[in-house]
């Protein structure tokens, strides 16, 4: 761990600006800035992974560190800043981990195939029910950010997972493939070396876009199924 | 067959099934205890029953042994894979900020019951083995409310009875819904079956504890 005083921080600015004086000030003195991941910087890519005294995405609920203010700290305030850490995230430098293991599951399965031949089906031709529709698309704002593997203290996939399961298996599109999908995911998730699912509920609790438990409960049943008629 | 064996959500609903077959069985063997309470003849009608019908003897008791050994021997198998699934730890790691202790520490409730068992089957399930099966005792209808009872003249083994029975209830606290979601149910009967977990977490422990109080105090 590496410690540095900063001062002038605006309480209105976010983690990753506040980042930003820090490297500058480090630059000015000729000193190596901390190198960190970011990107959109308004919560859509999932990029920046930093766990913040204690907690993914630091203090605050259902926001990524980007979307974190500074008005969460104190003045005086020593924070702890620590790279995701997990076997299946290497750290490639200071607080930049390497997540290509979540690439690694989703080229396993987390598609659906489609005829583009020409007699493609209009996917709004096809009904369907309001409730899975809602819970497919909940289960589709997962960025894949890993402050689910991070934060649990297993260091397991399974949110992640069953998000990326449960976002097609909950449509007729993603039905076709259902079974392939989830022993083939699984297996990816397994082979990556995560650790297991243990419910303890951190991962949804630091979820920054509140990917719910019942997705995981929803991926074993359908595992559970696949296993049994495959 | 291996994929099963090390396929993750198979190894945990193995574990749940598995909780939950202890969890039917403990509050049989609650529902017996409880009776030494209130009658000393129903409490031995019960235990002569169990202790001597062939059915409970060498069938539902290996599978019981089997039970509890494949119980703690996968808790102890998934733990060690669990912690060795992060090399280097957080230097600060906030816990308590997003999950329950008794779902972080199910381990350590889990060896204090473990070694609650050893106890436990030093004092009643041993004794037992060597009077039917070892020594070929003459069978006696009335000797399992006496012997229960003798075993809790001792303040220092009540004490070790009751912290233990503390540990089970944090045990399944977390360990008895656990294996519905497991299982892969969580839907609107989940929270009825949390109301049924906090009721027999807390009851059953509760109830055990009782009984041995019960009789420390009215030896």
């Amino acid at each position: 761990m590496v410690t540095y005083d900063i001062d002038n921080i605006s309480p209105d600015m976010s983690f990753l600006e506040m980042m930003d004086v820090l490297n500058e000030e480090l630059a000015s003195k000729g000193v190596d800035p901390v190198a960190f991941d970011h990107d959109c910087r308004e919560g859509i890519c999932g990029s920046c992974s930093m766990f913040i005294n204690g907690e993914a995405h630091g203090p605050d609920r259902l926001v990524t560190t980007c979307q974190l203010h500074m008005r969460k700290f104190k003045d005086g305030d020593t924070i702890f800043i620590e790279p995701f850490r997990a076997n299946t995230f290497p750290v490639i430098k200071d607080l930049v981990v390497d997540r290509s293991s979540f690439d690694r599951i989703q080229h396993a399965g987390g598609f659906i195939s489609v005829n583009t031949s020409g007699n493609t089906q209009d996917a709004n031709a096809i009904p369907i029910e309001k409730s899975n529709a809602d819970k497919a698309f909940d289960a589709a704002t997962c960025i894949g950010c890993g402050a689910c593997v991070a934060t649990c203290k297993n260091s397991s996939a399974m949110l992640f997972v069953s998000a990326k399961v449960s976002q097609f298996s909950l449509l007729p599109q993603g039905q076709v493939e259902a079974n392939e999908r989830v022993l083939n995911m699984v297996k990816q998730m397994d082979d990556e070396g995560f650790g297991n699912c243990t419910n303890t509920g951190a991962c949804e609790v630091e979820c920054p876009k509140g990917i719910s438990l019942e997705n995981i409960a929803r991926m074993n049943r359908d595992y559970l199924k696949a296993k049994v008629s495959s | 067959m291996s994929s099963v064996i090390q396929s993750s959500i198979i190894k945990k609903f193995a574990m749940a099934l598995s909780g939950l077959f202890l969890i039917v069985f403990l509050l049989q063997h609650f529902i017996i205890n409880i009776t030494s309470v209130f009658s000393e003849e129903i409490f031995n009608q019960f235990s002569h029953f169990m202790g001597t019908n062939f059915v409970v003897q060498f069938i539902a008791q290996p599978i019981l042994i089997f039970g509890v050994i494949f119980h703690f021997v996968m808790g102890f198998v998934l733990d060690l894979k669990n912690r060795g699934s992060r090399n280097v730890k957080y230097v600060k790691y906030k816990g308590s900020s997003n999950a329950s202790w008794m779902s972080r520490n199910m381990i350590i409730s889990g060896l204090v019951v473990l070694s609650f068992l050893g106890l436990h089957f030093y004092d009643f399930w041993i004794p037992e083995m060597k009077y039917k099966y070892v020594e070929f005792l003459p069978d006696d209808p009335n000797r399992y409310y006496t012997e229960l009872t003798h075993k809790f003249e001792d303040l220092t083994k009540v004490v070790i009875y009751v912290v233990s029975f503390g540990f089970l209830s944090l045990h399944l606290l977390h360990g008895f819904s656990s294996s519905f979601q497991s299982m892969g149910v969580n839907n609107k009967y989940s929270p009825i079956i949390k109301i049924v977990t906090t009721i027999y977490s807390i009851g059953i422990p509760f109830g055990f504890s009782f009984i041995a109080i019960f009789h420390y105090l009215n030896h």
